[in-house]
């Protein structure tokens, strides 16, 4: 266990959840306000959602730890699969024969 | 009685007062019991608060066996109203509840916490750990499980059981569909265990990829160890979006969103797509270990290597991958159109190509090996034909364009139960009976259990086989009851004889369990089926430390090679000096939390804010409480140890 020395303070981790925090109610205030048109909130979600995933990472789940970062990468990929499956997949099955009609 | 405790209490159904007063008298013995023989500090300190994975999991155990029984209950009310025509025993309503608990409890209070049970039981011993990466977090997923589920089960006798089906789909289970607190019960019941369960699927993994024995590679792991590992991945995968979607409803409900209804903007299909990418992994989820229970039972009892190691793990790493990419052969009658229907179906009829390469690994294993009839090889050996039917079937309904003419028909259902039964509950219960000499020292008698046996498996066919000629028939699921014209009649009667059946051999498995607590066969040497891997070089019931010794892996097998070639510290003239054990500190937190989750669940069911808010608050100061204490190890000194082994009969 000695080679892990390093998990953070608790400098790093009270940001983290700063940053978490304030990220979760940006995408809220634009939602509850209506400040944006449709399309323009998606994407602005979207976008709120991945910086959300890296201070996730950076912050919490130490990615850039460890001594065999081969497993993160690992993870990191099988995960990128699970997510496009669960995204674009139900983005396809959602659109609902359109391309038929 | 006021007019609010009328609605509290469910009232009216005369089997309903039978359980009130069942739960009341149990309750009463179980106290005055407690009290009299003054155990109530024994079960604080032995069981409520121990982190020892043995305990755990035979906690899971007992609980798993318990829901069995209430989901066995639940069939068999089901299949007595079905068994005739035009019958009343059960009102319309009463069987709407009855078929959505029993599938819930079944999957969610059944099956998983019995693959738990062998998890915690086995994998340490396995791959010669002394416990769990996270012992602290595996109490925890015990008690959050154990209240998840009392919450659940709470329901029918207190505020009216959950009736929409076990996956509870929109618009039905929306605020419109069902107004009452069962909806609640559901979503909180499956919320507060599926932490647990998540919790439990990241502490295994870790366990199996950083606590394996000095020496023990990957691919020297036990296949039981790698179906674990391949069911973990999935776990991690899925329980994360089954929480998310139930948290969608609960804010349709609670909150009065319109992220599922059928109007304001909301898309109930929604709900069927995202509950089916849990659903289906969840399916392999509980399979998955079932296979790598048959792995260790066909390569013990046939005196060989397992045939095909390789292509064993392969293929159970690729069904737990591609078990995530079949989810929509659920719904092919949504109407998502050809293309998607099309991929779904290749996918799903693809996964039967690693599973027909496992069954065919475990047929090779047994050809020219000297086989021993035992239980858990006789359950072995009744799964193969038994799952092979039910995949061949699986198959079937894979073909998109026919799965219009089976989808929802008793067709699914003898489908699934032959899968479900056939694959996972036979595994299950072979794995118990292969492990039961490790968890409490003695074998389970042989006379009864063949009766347990049989009974089971004639039943299982009886039950089963006339519902696939009902589904062809156009008797579709959830029916509560049908006329004489539709000539159902005969094979329904015939089914439910089979249901009782199984029933039996249940009240067989029990009666076998109460019998050989007294006259089982005593296993003293720690191997009684002459075992390959690790947990068999400990003696039974294991020490709480497990080993005294790590033992020093060199190849698969590994008991099997030491016990042949004479390697490692279990050997006697090998003998080391003993160190002292690090070991993990008992904790209340994790009940006490749980308790906490589960006021909070009871809350937000009857939408008391006050009472939500306390619990959440409670469990809140628990994790404050945990996360300031220091003082949570200790060290076995090497005393202890000699004395515990010479106890136990091991040269010192």
């Amino acid at each position: 266990m000695g080679s892990h020395e390093n998990h953070g303070s608790a400098k790093t981790y009270i940001l983290g959840f700063l940053f978490s925090l304030l990220l979760t109610a940006i995408p809220l205030w634009l939602v509850i306000q209506h400040v944006m048109n449709k399309t323009a909130l998606t994407v602005s979600i979207l976008l709120i959602a991945v910086l959300q995933l890296i201070i996730q990472f950076f912050f919490f789940m130490h990615i850039r730890e460890g001594e065999k970062p081969r497993f993160h990468v690992m993870a990191l990929v099988l995960g990128a699969v699970m997510v496009f499956t669960i995204v674009a997949g139900s983005i396809w099955i959602m659109t609902f024969n359109s391309q038929v009609h | 009685m006021g007019e609010k405790a009328k609605g509290f209490f469910v009232t009216g159904d005369p089997l309903i007062y039978g359980a009130d007063v069942s739960i009341i008298i149990t309750l009463l013995g179980i106290l005055i019991f407690l009290t009299y023989f003054k155990k109530w500090g024994w079960l604080w300190r032995e069981w409520l608060t121990t982190v020892d994975h043995k305990k755990i999991g035979i906690m899971y155990l007992v609980s798993s066996l318990l829901m069995l029984f209430r989901g066995g209950v639940d069939a068999l009310l089901m299949r007595m109203q079905l068994a005739m025509p035009n019958t009343h025993f059960l009102q319309s309503q009463h069987y709407n509840e009855i078929f959505t608990t029993h599938g819930t409890i079944m999957i969610l209070f059944m099956a998983m916490p019995f693959m738990f049970a062998l998890f915690n039981i086995v994998i340490p011993l396995q791959i010669g750990a002394r416990d769990v990466a996270y012992p602290f977090l595996n109490a925890m997923s015990f008690w959050l499980f154990f209240f998840g589920a009392l919450l659940f089960n709470l329901s029918f006798v207190i505020g009216g059981s959950p009736d929409a089906g076990w996956l509870s789909y929109p618009p039905l289970s929306e605020l419109a569909g069902s107004p009452g607190p069962g909806q609640n019960f559901y979503i909180w019941g499956i919320q507060i265990s599926g932490i647990g369960s998540l919790a439990t699927g990241i502490n295994f993994l870790v366990t199996i990829l950083k606590m394996r024995a000095p020496g023990m590679k990957l691919m020297q792991m036990p296949l039981f160890t790698w179906s674990v590992l391949s069911s973990c991945i999935t776990i991690i995968f899925a329980f994360p979006v089954l929480t998310v979607t139930l948290a969608l409803l609960f804010v349709d409900r609670f909150f009065g969103a319109h992220i599922f209804t059928a109007t304001g903007g909301g898309n109930p299909m929604m709900y069927v797509n995202l509950i089916w990418m849990w659903g289906h992994p969840e399916v392999y989820i509980v399979v998955l270990p079932a296979f790598g229970i048959y792995s260790e039972i066909v390569s013990t009892f046939s005196k060989k290597k397992i045939f095909g190691y390789k292509s064993m793990v392969f293929s159970m790493m690729i069904i737990s991958v591609l078990g995530y990419f079949t989810w929509v052969h659920h719904f092919f009658t949504m109407g998502a159109g050809a293309d998607v229907n099309t991929f779904f179906a290749i996918t799903t009829m693809a996964i039967g190509i690693p599973t027909g390469v496992k069954i065919f690994n475990w047929l090779f294993t047994m050809f020219r090996g000297r086989i021993t009839m035992t239980q858990p090889m006789l359950w072995t050996l009744a799964f193969i034909p038994c799952f092979l039917v039910g995949g061949a079937t699986g198959v079937m309904l894979a073909a998109a364009p026919a799965d219009y003419q089976y989808h929802n028909s008793y067709f699914l259902i003898a489908h699934f139960h032959q899968t479900l039964i056939g694959g996972v509950v036979f595994g299950y219960l072979a794995g118990l009976y292969y492990w039961w000499p490790k968890m409490f020292g003695f074998k389970l008698n042989d006379r009864i259990g063949k009766w347990a046996f049989w009974t089971w498996n004639i039943g299982f066919y009886v039950c089963f086989m006339p519902q696939y000629a009902l589904g062809f028939m156009g008797m579709t699921r959830r029916v509560y009851t049908y006329g004489w014209d539709m000539g159902w009649a005969p094979y329904n009667m015939v089914s439910t004889v089979g249901a009782f059946l199984m029933g039996i051999g249940f009240v067989f498995q029990v009666w076998q369990i109460l019998y050989s607590i007294k006259h089982g066969e005593r296993d003293l040497t720690g191997d009684p089926w002459n075992g390959r891997t690790l947990e068999w070089s400990i003696l039974s019931p294991a020490p709480h430390y497990n080993f005294a010794h790590l033992p020093a892996v060199k190849s698969d097998d590994a008991w099997w090679d030491m016990k042949n070639h004479r390697y490692g510290a279990a050997v006697q003239d090998n003998i080391k000096e003993y160190t002292p054990i690090h070991m993990p500190k008992n904790s209340g937190i994790p009940f006490l939390m749980s308790a906490c989750w589960f006021v909070a669940g009871f809350g937000l069911t009857f939408e008391w804010i006050w009472m939500g808010v306390a619990g959440l608050a409670g469990v809140g100061i628990c994790l404050l409480a945990r996360s300031f204490q220091r003082n949570t190890d200790y060290y076995i000194p090497v005393d202890e140890i000699k004395r515990t082994e010479a106890s136990l009969g091991r040269v010192v």
